[in-house]
């Protein structure tokens, strides 16, 4: 899928999110939307685009949204006993 | 005529608490304070003679027939126009009242044809019944005097004919054109024996303002108004109740049947929805479903280059199902996908994101309603816990302050149009947002109080000022917020809104509303005893349509306008079964009812009921397989009754996706624009050849019934059986009422829903379960579905797509009465006469500016593509704003609309597209590009 769609989706749904007032809050809701309503490939594919690239096209909030999600899923996956973190 | 099986009790129904008892020729009756004797007596079983009296209108008494005598009265009052009182005695029969009736009989017949036998009302005429109830055997005064028998016919409209020779002068029809309909179409010109029914200024109808409902042609007690149907095929032997295929206020419909002929449509006087109301299309444009063009056997080819090849069924399922397998088994388990239809039934909808689910083994689901309203699922989800609307449509009925946003209801929606039009005649006070000076702005007797003429693309904005006012001057119903809603989500939307930014003033500039006419419209809402919002795609479709929901579903509950007839947030689906799509689980992300995949409970629900494992992640949207697609990874679709080449936004990359797919298995009842892409075509069925439900958008759960048996040989429900069986997957249902049994028993908010009860009650509303089992009219009565409500910071966030100075207008788009979306329906069928192509709406100044006149063709040019139209210039549309419809293929609106989309769910943003108009030669020798 094209980086470029995926980044625009991702800053929309960021700037909706950067109006609330608290940070953490707003980070767990852009992670929450795009946990809930973004095919793991799609996630998947926005987070390897910012390893790779840094993401500086996208807004903080979203980078710091990607990076909460990668820590829940190696948290959900230490849980599991698993060694790797599974997309699907 | 209305149907010949309809009682009619001659005026309508009162609602009032106290009960009167009454005597009517011996027999006791009860009935509500305010009903008539001619009602009283129906009820207690006798039917007094009448013939300008209906229970659809109010009593007139004009005809002088339903005259009865009352002890204690002088005279004999006419019985349709007489209340009832308590201890009243009736008589409905005497030697008095046959003579007086006799004698008001002769003179009607003695002006009227005697040729019963051939006149098309022969079987279902009220007079020639009265004629029989009242022993009329002899007319006094002869045949010979001046009459209206040579009266020319009036055949102008398409559906219908006026015969004023066989007219009776009753005014049913005047008064069903403005108390039904709110037209004011019709009048009695004249005086005496000169009294004539007229259409407008004495204009043919066809070409007055008359807008073809049908109404007066339902409530005309002779032949004088007939449908042409009836007078080319006689009578109906029988009816079978069904539900409207088009648009989401889901009329209930008397299909009127000759053998397996669709003789003619008659709303259902006991429909929940519309009350024995219709309009031009789901009363007389049924005829696409027999039209030549239909698809009567399945197709293949192996590439969209190749000629189509007619196959049996067998062929064509073996087929798709292996090139579906095919690509599974080279691409992976997310490479194939299914689109739903909401112009097809629950059960049907169920089934194919079921076949998506188990038997293709992913999420990859998605529906038309993503193009629409998926921004109102999200946003009430959100609010209130519920992705539907909080009213029914009655609801209407009880509110003293309307306010429309971004609908265009008396077009869009007309049957409820009217209810709306009919509440505001009754003392409402309408509220219009939106950026054109649509309908329901000025018509006779109906006139918005504030109209706020906003850019497109700033409805945020709006509502945010309109609940900065309501809270800055304390309007707020603070009792309500602290009661029923979250305090914190509550504190932090406060001080966001009260910030100067939000204020009418702040915004003037942006939305180019007077930030007066804004304050007065919100202390209007906030001061009502009842307001209540409803809203259409004019909200859904832009960048920022999930913000906007939320918006409103804000202020409702900011001015506690939730949880009781007369108020909520209302919206007002396009299609018929847009509600009931996403119910079913449509969306990649949600089982029925709303509930996340993810939840283990519920996926494990459907994984013991199915036998199957479930993919536990969200799958794609629509657009998402259409990048994915371009992107090599997307290569198979079955698409269920679905034209996304000409109905998705930006149809270039649609078309580019479409291209890349090496299966695109598409069912339909026509080839449509996305059968040029397609490599099988499996015929599907219209809704007067199948079984099952609609569900509109008051969540009404309504049954639609087979009246002939499918054309291609199949309901959609049992091709999308035959194909997941052919994946392996088989699904035995011998009928759609197992489908249902299986959503009620894995959907809580339809757990009570069977086709025993709606056979029982008609419909039902859900959530229909224990805790409701007729239906639920009112939700969120003392708590929300998600118990507190939540209020949410809406920001206002601009479009990315900007004017400028190479696209300088913002174009919008919309429908019209008499066509409905894409038009593969109504374009095959002869309102394609009273719509023949879609216009380019502009206004005069911006038309002068280029050197546009009316009926010039044009080029509209985006940066996405061009097409070309011809113009219409109409002091409708705002400096800067153009309009038009995307009814005819041809037109190719869709071209010019951008990638933009809503946020939260990706809806396409059709309704703000910088474009740049310009005078051209001709529309031919053009072919419509996509700029790639």
């Amino acid at each position: 899928m094209d980086n470029r769609r995926l980044i625009m989706m991702a800053n929309q749904i960021g700037a909706f999110f950067e109006a609330w007032p608290d940070r953490a809050e707003a980070v767990a809701g852009v992670a929450g939307h795009l946990k809930n309503f973004w095919a793991p490939s799609m996630r998947r594919q926005l987070a390897e685009h910012m390893a790779a690239s840094g993401g500086g096209e996208l807004k903080e909030i979203v980078r710091d949204a990607v990076r909460l999600l990668a820590r829940e899923a190696a948290a959900a996956a230490a849980k599991r006993g698993d060694e790797k973190p599974s997309g699907r | 005529m209305r149907s010949a099986s309809d009682t009619d009790f001659g005026t309508p129904a009162r609602a009032g608490d106290a009960a009167v008892t009454v005597k009517i020729d011996g027999a006791t009756v009860v009935v509500p304070a305010g009903t008539s004797v001619m009602r009283a007596a129906a009820i207690a079983g006798r039917r007094i003679p009448k013939l300008c009296a209906t229970d659809s209108l109010e009593p007139f008494g004009s005809c002088r027939l339903c005259l009865v005598e009352i002890e204690g009265v002088r005279g004999y009052p006419a019985s349709c126009t007489t209340p009832v009182r308590d201890a009243m005695v009736v008589r409905t029969e005497s030697e008095a009242l046959a003579k007086l009736r006799r004698g008001v009989m002769e003179l009607y017949i003695s002006d009227h044809p005697l040729d019963c036998l051939t006149c098309p009302a022969n079987g279902n005429c009220e007079l020639q019944e009265m004629a029989g109830a009242v022993g009329l055997r002899e007319v006094r005064y002869g045949y010979q005097g001046a009459n209206h028998l040579a009266a020319a016919k009036d055949e102008s409209d398409l559906y219908f004919t006026f015969d004023p020779s066989r007219c009776i002068v009753c005014s049913r029809c005047v008064r069903a054109c403005e108390e039904i309909q709110g037209t004011f179409a019709l009048t009695i010109e004249g005086r005496g024996f000169g009294s004539a029914v007229s259409a407008s200024n004495h204009e043919p109808f066809g070409s007055s303002e008359c807008v073809s409902c049908g109404a007066c042609v339902q409530s005309c007690p002779t032949a004088a108004l007939t449908e042409k149907s009836v007078i080319a095929m006689g009578q109906a032997e029988r009816s079978v109740v069904t539900t409207c295929g088009y648009c989401g206020v889901g009329c209930s419909f008397k299909a009127e049947m000759k053998g397996a002929t669709v003789v003619r449509m008659v709303p259902n006087q006991d429909g929940h929805a519309n009350h024995g109301h219709a309009c031009v299309k789901g009363r007389f444009a049924w005829g696409y479903a027999t039209h030549p063009d239909r698809v009567k056997r399945p197709m293949v080819r192996a590439t969209i280059d190749d000629p189509w090849r007619e196959v049996s069924w067998e062929e064509a399922i073996a087929h798709a199902a292996r090139e579906l397998k095919r690509i599974q088994a080279r691409y992976g388990r997310e490479a194939v996908g299914g689109i739903t239809s909401s112009r097809c039934t629950n059960e049907e909808t169920y089934l194919v994101q079921k076949l998506v689910r188990a038997a293709f083994g992913n999420n990859n689901v998605d529906t038309c309603a993503r193009v629409c309203h998926s921004p109102t699922g999200y946003g009430l989800k959100h609010a209130f816990g519920t992705s539907a609307t909080t009213q029914d449509f009655d609801s209407v009925r009880y509110a003293d302050v309307i306010m429309i946003i971004g609908a265009n209801p008396t077009e869009g929606h007309p049957v409820f149009g009217s209810a709306l039009k009919r509440r505001i005649r009754e003392g409402a006070q309408l509220i219009v947002i939106d950026p054109r000076q649509i309908e329901i702005v000025k018509l006779p007797h109906v006139a918005a109080t504030h109209h706020l003429k906003l850019r497109p693309g700033t409805n945020v904005a709006i509502i945010n000022a309109i609940a900065h006012v309501v809270m800055s001057e304390a309007l707020a119903d603070l009792e309500f917020v602290r009661a029923r809603c979250e305090p914190r989500e509550f504190e932090n939307w406060r001080r966001f809104i009260l910030e100067p930014r939000n204020s009418p003033e702040a915004v003037e500039p942006i939305t180019g509303v007077p930030a007066s006419d804004l304050r007065a419209a919100a202390r209007l809402y906030a001061s009502a005893p009842n307001g209540a919002i409803y809203y259409g795609l004019g909200v859904t479709e832009h960048s920022q349509g999930s913000t906007m929901v939320l918006g409103m579903a804000n202020l409702a509950m900011l001015t506690g306008n939730i949880g009781r007839p007369g108020v909520g947030v209302n919206p007002l689906r396009g299609q018929n079964n847009v509600q009931g799509s996403c119910d079913m689980g449509s969306f990649p992300h949600e089982l029925t009812g709303y509930r996340h995949i993810s939840d283990a409970a519920t996926r494990g629900a459907f994984e013991r009921d199915w036998r199957v494992a479930l993919d536990p992640e969200p799958g794609f949207r629509i657009p998402n397989m259409m990048d994915a697609a371009l992107d090599g990874t997307f290569k198979g679709l079955y698409i269920q009754g679905e034209d996304p080449v000409q109905s998705e936004p930006d149809s270039g990359h649609v078309i580019a996706a479409l291209k890349k797919m090496e299966c695109v298995v598409l069912q339909d009842i026509f080839l449509n624009e996305t059968a040029k892409y397609a490599h099988v075509v499996l015929p599907g069925a219209s809704f007067l050849e199948k079984n099952g439900t609609f569900t509109n958008s008051e969540r009404r759960v309504s049954r639609v019934r087979k009246v002939m048996e499918p054309i291609a040989g199949y309901e959609d429900w049992q091709i999308t059986c035959l194909l997941s069986a052919a994946l392996g997957y088989p699904m035995a249902y011998s009928h759609p009422a197992q489908i249902m049994d299986e959503i009620a028993r894995l959907t809580p908010t339809f757990a009570g829903v069977s086709y025993e009860k709606l056979e029982r009650l008609g419909s039902v509303q859900w959530p229909c379960n224990d805790a409701a089992p007729e239906g639920t009219p009112t939700m969120h009565v003392d708590r929300f579905a998600r118990g507190l409500g939540k209020f949410t910071i809406t920001e206002y966030i601009p479009s990315e797509e900007r004017t400028s100075a190479r696209f300088p207008l913002v174009l919008t788009t919309g429908r019209i009465l008499t066509q409905y979306n894409v038009g593969s329906q109504t374009r095959r069928t002869p309102n394609e006469s009273m719509h023949q192509e879609d216009l380019l709406e502009i206004h005069p100044h911006d038309a002068q500016n280029r050197g546009i006149r009316e009926g010039a063709s044009v080029e509209v040019r985006s940066r996405k593509g061009a097409t070309r139209l011809r113009a219409h210039l109409s002091p409708r549309m705002q400096p800067g704003v153009v309009y038009t419809t995307f009814h005819h293929p041809e037109s190719r609106t869709n071209l010019l609309t951008t990638e933009f989309s809503d946020w939260a769910t990706n809806c396409p943003e059709y309704k703000v597209t910088a474009v740049e108009v310009m005078p051209v030669a001709k529309l031919e020798d053009f072919e419509s590009v996509p700029h790639r």
